[in-house]
């Protein structure tokens, strides 16, 4: 594989978040021949990106009823296992219908798999409980599908990694202060060095919004409005490596409906409500009792196992103010310039999405930010290799 | 954690501080009154603490399950994870940074000595498959140790007494990560990493206090992947001895 060395550009891009949709910009323009700051307020993925249970989707889990989404996920799901080596223990995901209601929504969720380009095949009661020994065992029958498990935090580490190497500045520890505007034009940021107490201004060409679910209270700072709603939802891990594939319950979306081993855990997830402030989500005792409810309707040895945490992570849904659970927003993303949307030059805001499609909301902000520069660079973030997430923090 | 007001009480937090440009030598103690309940952790407090009373307390943390081992740190002087640690019984608790480990900020260490040791043994480590039939192991898999479940952490090197005092230990993580690419080698050739960690600051340089498995919070058990590096060295080591000069 060669990677072309693109020409470099006179521009400096700030991004400010650094989450995995941050650490993947990062990298994307640093291959486009940018030059890129990144600050983040505390170590990197430590908002919403390091606290997701580390499912690589396949897409299945949305082929029904966020066609679109399902299909960016076998996507990038694809594309991941390339530039990612070494990252994804990719044991598959089993959907297993436990009740007649989920037998009867299989041929749906089988036929909107297929429709979306997810290889999935059918999978007998007794083969199931083969390949996942601890399963329920009045389960009726099951798909597996090409789902995968990740650490949360290491696949974005790779992104961060690469474009450090490539010369990217990543600043954890930077809290900012302040957008600093001019006439409408957003021309760099005020940041606090959390690490000494200095403050400074950094100059950018334009400043990106990669905050996921605090996308609005930066986009405040320009006067600028953003449609995120922070959704938390609830995870719970216990002790006990209780399978070795995602498993899934067949059926539409709902609490406690995922079981994702991570190394000698299992992760049970989620449960889904809105928030205003995504400092402040608190872990509900009643939602983590529901995931261990309907988490022990798939794997029944989860009912007694014992706790080891139980945390809140906020999605940063796009979507209407007024949606209340958060379950009705549709799990894709958006880029949004706001000049078109607020009149403010200088400044663009990534937000929505998910940690599968961290590569593809890089790259659609990297193509808007060309755009409004005025750089022809092609992205090529497809076919390069990432560097291991040792390299983030090795010398 | 949400927990009902009448389940909380109060618990005084000593904290560790040290900023950029202060005495390198010495730590500063700040002092913040938190409620907490019966699940409240040491990660859930100072997330409180830094958003409600003191937004310039650095700490790392990002998974909050004891999964990415960013929130090492000594509470009440013993090595543990922040985020699946209880507020201990008490009216008080002190927490400070990992020992061993150069502070960036507070409780934020620097990990890069601590991954460059990685890199020479061998890291990454994942184990892509679990499925016998596509495993390069074939057979007999779950009697291997699951080292990859090293969430480097450095909790190990904060607790070893032989790193305390001699930094050019390479440590017991990355002894422990290179047992695992020996043990269960997945198609990569164990010699170089065996002949680097045949080495008086590697293999031999452990004392077994043991201190390293006691306080692992991801039961990798590193201590016994040094015994069984030290077999596989000695070995090896024989083996070169009796090759008359043969193939090295």
């Amino acid at each position: 594989m060669t990677i072309t060395r693109l020409p470099r550009q006179p521009y400096h891009i700030v991004i400010v978040g650094g989450g995995g949709t941050g650490g993947a910009l990062a990298h994307d323009l640093i291959l486009r021949g940018f030059r890129v700051t990144l600050v983040e307020r505390g170590e990197v993925t430590s908002g919403t990106t390091g606290r997701h249970h580390g499912l690589l989707h396949s897409g299945a889990r949305y082929a029904v009823k966020d066609r679109e989404s399902a299909v960016e996920c076998i996507e990038e799901r694809t594309i991941l296992g390339k530039i990612c080596p070494d990252t994804f223990e990719a044991n598959d995901g089993l959907f297993v219908a436990i009740t007649d209601e989920d037998v009867a929504y299989e041929p749906l969720f089988f036929e909107s798999c297929l429709a979306s380009g997810i290889p999935a095949r059918r999978v007998s009661r007794e083969e199931a409980l083969r390949l996942e020994p601890y399963l329920n065992p009045e389960l009726k029958m099951a798909v597996q599908v090409p789902d995968a498990t990740m650490d949360a935090m290491r696949m974005p580490l790779r992104f961060f990694a690469s474009a450090k190497a490539g010369g990217a500045i990543i600043r954890p520890w930077t809290l900012v202060t302040e957008l600093l505007v001019t006439d409408r034009l957003v021309s760099g940021i005020r940041v606090r060095d959390l690490t000494n107490g200095t403050e400074e201004e950094i100059r950018a060409d334009l400043v990106v919004n990669a905050t996921g679910p605090w996308a609005e209270q930066l986009a405040v700072m320009a006067g600028c409005d953003v449609p995120i709603r922070p959704s938390p939802g609830v995870l719970l891990a216990v002790r006990g490596r209780w399978c070795n594939m995602v498993v899934n319950r067949l059926h539409p979306s709902g609490d406690g409906d995922i079981v994702v081993p991570q190394r000698g855990l299992s992760v049970v997830g989620t449960s889904s409500w809105v928030v205003e402030d995504p400092d402040d989500l608190g872990v509900p005792e009643d939602h983590v009792e529901r995931m261990y409810v309907e988490g022990a309707k798939m794997i029944p040895v989860i009912r007694t196992a014992e706790r080891r945490a139980a945390w809140s992570a906020a999605r940063p849904l796009i979507g209407s103010k007024d949606a209340d659970s958060g379950r009705e927003l549709s799990r894709t993303f958006k880029c949004f310039d706001h000049r078109e949307t607020d009149g403010v030059e200088g400044f663009v805001t990534i937000s929505g999405g998910k940690g599968t499609t961290l590569r593809a909301m890089a790259e659609t902000t990297a193509d808007v930010i060309c755009g409004k520069v005025g750089v022809e660079a092609p992205c090529q973030t497809r076919e390069v290799v990432t560097l291991p997430h040792t390299a983030y923090y090795a010398a | 954690m949400t927990d009902t007001a009448t389940d909380l009480r109060t618990t005084r937090f000593v904290v560790a501080r040290r900023k950029g440009g202060d005495d390198p030598d010495e730590l500063r103690y700040d002092t913040f009154d938190v409620a907490v309940g019966p699940h409240t952790t040491i990660l859930d407090s100072l997330v409180a603490i830094r958003r409600e009373l003191d937004p310039t307390l650095s700490f790392r943390h990002s998974c909050f399950h004891a999964s990415c081992g960013t929130c090492g740190m000594r509470v009440n002087g013993r090595e543990g994870l922040a985020c699946v640690t209880p507020v201990p019984a008490g009216a008080e608790v002190t927490v400070e940074p990992l020992a061993n480990i150069p502070i960036v900020s507070d409780l934020v260490v620097d990990m890069q000595a601590f991954y460059d040791e990685f890199d020479e043994a061998g890291r990454p480590l994942v184990r892509a498959s679990e499925s016998i039939a596509a495993a390069e192991t074939a057979e007999g898999i779950d009697e291997l140790g699951r080292f990859e479940d090293c969430i480097e952490c450095g909790i190990c090197l904060s607790a070893c007494p032989v790193a305390g005092s001699d930094p050019r230990y390479v440590g017991p993580a990355a002894l422990a990560a290179a047992w695992r690419l020996i043990d269960e080698p997945r198609g990569a050739d164990p010699g170089p990493v065996l002949r680097l960690m045949d080495d008086e600051q590697a293999a031999w340089r452990c004392h077994l206090a043991w201190e390293c498995s006691e306080a692992c919070p991801s039961g990798v058990d590193p201590a016994a992947a040094i015994m069984r590096l030290r077999g596989a060295a000695a070995a090896a080591r024989a083996r070169r001895l009796f090759s008359f000069g043969g193939n090295r």
